[in-house]
């Protein structure tokens, strides 16, 4: 639980995204890609849930990315090395099922592209031919930029203000990618702010082409005991903890999704604007 | 002339439904003495066999009376580690009140009449606990078991009380907690206006003096597999898992927003601390005409929970309990359920949720329910609620909570197929010794046969510990 290693990989007036390198010896020897812990900065704190984007079983360390948000992000962001969460728990969530499946398409967008990242590794690895297509607002907050590339086939870059690379969105590669040879591809996964992984699969799901999206709705224990997380998918109510965190894109029922990702976005508010009170 | 039950001291209601402080005060000393005297100490005490853990409720009946309270405590602890917490959430009206003979004969619950047995043992606990008389537990080592460590799942009543018990045997157990506090149900799920929080503190601090170590954080089935456990020395593992995830309606419209599951409600409330929002972090929102579905304790704890933080939110107090059957039915403890109609909610009896209608933002804003009469009795006894055709109704609700119970959760038994369980995923156990079908695993609480109380989860906690400790002189 103990903060090892910190820093800034990206920033803007904003936001900022930070890496953090924790102790956690249990959960590096036990996750796979595509799972998650739950952590708590402090006593009073929040449980949320975080990716794991990569696990070093060697050096018992996990390292998480996360962009400061809400107050737990930011609180995050605050501590210091040396000192330690106040709580730590996984590796949750089932593993993204790794395999060869061909050519496969994979879209991260702003800080998802964090999460993308051990799953490219794995399917790198399990010798698929990988296109990437990376989203950011701006050039300042893309990260992992060069981690990426070289798992990548066919590597594209879109911001939203063309500050860097096409300006644009990922979908508007996705769909040319598409368009121009839907057959060619066997598998796409996606992972980002939800309008993003919703136009994914809005797009893939024309040319019927499995799509699996790492969801991130609210939760509480992250161990399937309060069903904060649930979600209609498939139409049967499912929870992204226990049963995800990934699903079949086409099955979601997105605009729940994001009304339940809405349900405290004015305490959070409260909350913020109280903190920045505090602190400044 | 026949001695009238003392009444028991609770808190006045325009007053308690602004905090969360406790409801019941419990018996004072002369209280207690007055009660205790009432009890007839029956040749054939029929209290006793109505005790999930058959307490020898005789025995310490007399003992206060006779104003030994230690011995009425050590009476108590032969079979119940936590009678501070049972004397406060047991459901003694089903159980040893209801078994006492001054209760009325072929009565559904106990009559008032009966000996207020659980008050009187929530007045030895309480005195226990204040006095430290656990000290005075004779421990009973077997230099042949000090060696072996057992490994105990779950901080709740099952894996509080069996730790308890091995440790009392001088064998070294150490305590997985998934959560980041210890205690499981009692310390997320019940309210402190039942259960306040130093008594479950001051329980978990006397286990912890027995030499036990509780590792939190840590899930078994995913941080580490049960396997791992006996490579890493432990000789026995005991699974007190408990009935870990909410059901749902399976109804149109259940996951708008606003709409919890009691776990989450009260898990927020009381685990998370969102009752102190913005002190603590976690949000939690308030309706102003809240719903809560369902008919037992839960659905109690939570409307009731619900109801306190209306008030303290400066609103109007608008709680509503919709049960399928009716108040004869209801599993709830009868004290609840007289707490929450003393404190003002609502109580609607056969109707049943069919649809919750939401808002343009995905919010809950009504739900529609449909009437029922209830039929023949159905496979839990009771009469099944039968929709009475045509009778769809809608009622206004910004925040509903469903209560209508939990399944097993099977993070651990889906990673270990060594573990047999039944069609609803509870463990499967030998009743005799409530070993699994792995060997040396044994399981106890809500994780078998599903749903149950405090008291028979530690029932089943006390069973496994003695065979676990047969288990380790047998290796």
């Amino acid at each position: 639980m103990r903060l090892l290693y910190k820093e800034i990989l990206a920033k803007d007036q904003s936001t900022r995204i930070l890496k953090f390198i924790l102790e956690a010896k249990d959960i590096a020897l036990k996750a796979k890609p595509g799972q998650f812990v739950v952590l708590m900065v402090k006593k009073e704190g929040e449980r949320i849930p975080l990716t794991i984007v990569e696990a070093l079983p060697q050096e018992g360390t996990i390292i998480l990315i996360a962009q400061e948000v809400g107050l737990t992000t930011k609180l995050l962001a605050q501590m210091k090395v040396g000192e330690s969460l106040y709580a730590l728990v996984g590796p949750l969530g089932n593993p993204t099922p790794i395999k060869n499946y061909g050519r496969v398409i994979l879209v991260g967008g702003g800080v998802g592209i964090a999460e993308l990242y051990p799953v490219a590794k794995a399917l790198k690895k399990a010798d698929n031919h990988i296109t990437l297509i990376l989203g950011a607002r701006t050039k300042e907050v893309l990260i992992l930029e060069a981690e990426l590339k070289v798992l990548a086939s066919d590597f594209y870059i879109t911001t939203d203000d063309g500050s860097y690379k096409r300006k644009g969105v990922v979908t508007d590669v996705l769909k040319e990618l598409l368009e121009d040879s839907s057959g060619v591809y066997n598998f796409i996964y996606a992972v980002g702010p939800v309008p993003m992984m919703l136009a994914v699969s809005q797009i893939t799901k024309n040319y019927n082409l499995p799509t699996v999206v790492s969801l991130n709705s609210l939760m509480v224990d992250g161990t399937g005991m309060c069903g904060c997380c649930r979600l209609t998918i498939g139409g049967r109510t499912r929870f992204v903890c226990i049963d995800g965190p990934d699903f079949d894109a086409h099955s979601v029922n997105w605009q729940e999704l994001i009304n339940r990702n809405r349900m405290y976005v004015e305490k959070e508010k409260e909350i913020c604007k109280l903190y920045e009170k505090t602190t400044s | 002339m026949k001695k009238q039950p003392v009444k028991v001291k609770e808190k006045d209601v325009y007053a308690r439904v602004k905090n969360f402080e406790e409801v019941v005060e419990g018996f004072s000393e002369q209280e207690a003495q007055e009660e205790a005297s009432r009890c007839l100490q029956c040749k054939d005490p029929r209290c006793i066999s109505g005790c999930p853990v058959g307490i020898n409720i005789k025995k310490f009946i007399s003992q206060i009376t006779q104003k030994d309270y230690l011995g009425a405590y050590l009476t108590i602890r032969e079979k119940n580690d936590f009678p501070s917490i049972c004397g406060r959430v047991c459901p003694a009206e089903y159980q040893c009140r209801k078994s006492c003979v001054l209760t009325k004969k072929d009565a559904l619950f106990a009559s008032p009449e009966a000996i207020q047995i659980h008050f009187l043992e929530r007045f030895i606990g309480d005195y226990g606990l204040k006095n430290n008389l656990w000290q005075k537990i004779p421990l009973r080592k077997d230099t042949l078991l000090n060696q072996k460590k057992v490994a105990v799942v779950g901080s709740g009543p099952a894996g509080l009380a069996c730790a308890g018990e091995l440790a009392r045997q001088g064998i070294k157990v150490v305590v997985f907690e998934g959560l980041h506090q210890v205690g499981g149900v009692l310390r997320y799920g019940i309210p402190e206006f039942r259960l306040p929080r130093i008594v479950l503190d001051k329980e978990i601090e006397i286990i912890k003096n027995l030499g036990v170590e509780i590792h939190t954080n840590i899930i078994i089935g995913r941080t580490k597999l049960l396997e791992e456990l006996f490579k890493e020395g432990y000789s026995a593992v005991f699974l007190g898992l408990g009935a870990g995830t909410p059901s749902f309606l399976n109804i149109s419209g259940e996951n708008l927003c606003n709409i919890y599951s009691a776990n989450e409600f009260l898990t927020r409330l009381n685990l998370m601390g969102s009752g102190y929002f913005p002190q603590y972090h976690t949000p939690l929102n308030i309706g102003k005409k809240i719903v809560v579905i369902g008919g037992g304790n839960t659905a109690m704890d939570a409307a009731r929970s619900a109801l306190r933080l209306q008030y303290i939110n400066g609103l109007k107090g608008e709680v509503a309990i919709a049960y399928r059957r009716t108040e004869e039915e209801m599993p709830a403890r009868r004290l609840e359920i007289e707490h929450a109609k003393e404190e003002g909610i609502k109580f609607e009896f056969l109707i049943k949720p069919q649809e919750f209608l939401g808002d343009k933002s995905g919010k809950v804003k009504k739900i529609r329910f449909l009437r029922c009469r209830l039929g023949e009795p159905d496979s839990s006894g009771r009469p099944r609620p039968e929709v009475i055709p045509g009778s769809l109704f809608e009622r206004d609700c910004d925040l509903a909570i469903i209560a209508i119970g939990l399944s097993a959760n099977r993070i651990l038994t889906q990673v270990t197929p060594q573990i047999k369980v039944d069609k609803y995923g509870d463990i499967v156990v030998d009743p005799d010794t409530m070993q699994t079908s792995f060997k040396g695993v044994f399981a106890g609480g809500d994780i078998v046969g599903g749903e149950g109380t405090v008291i028979e989860a530690m029932g089943m906690a006390k069973k496994a510990s003695q065979a676990i400790r047969e288990y380790l002189s047998r290796l």
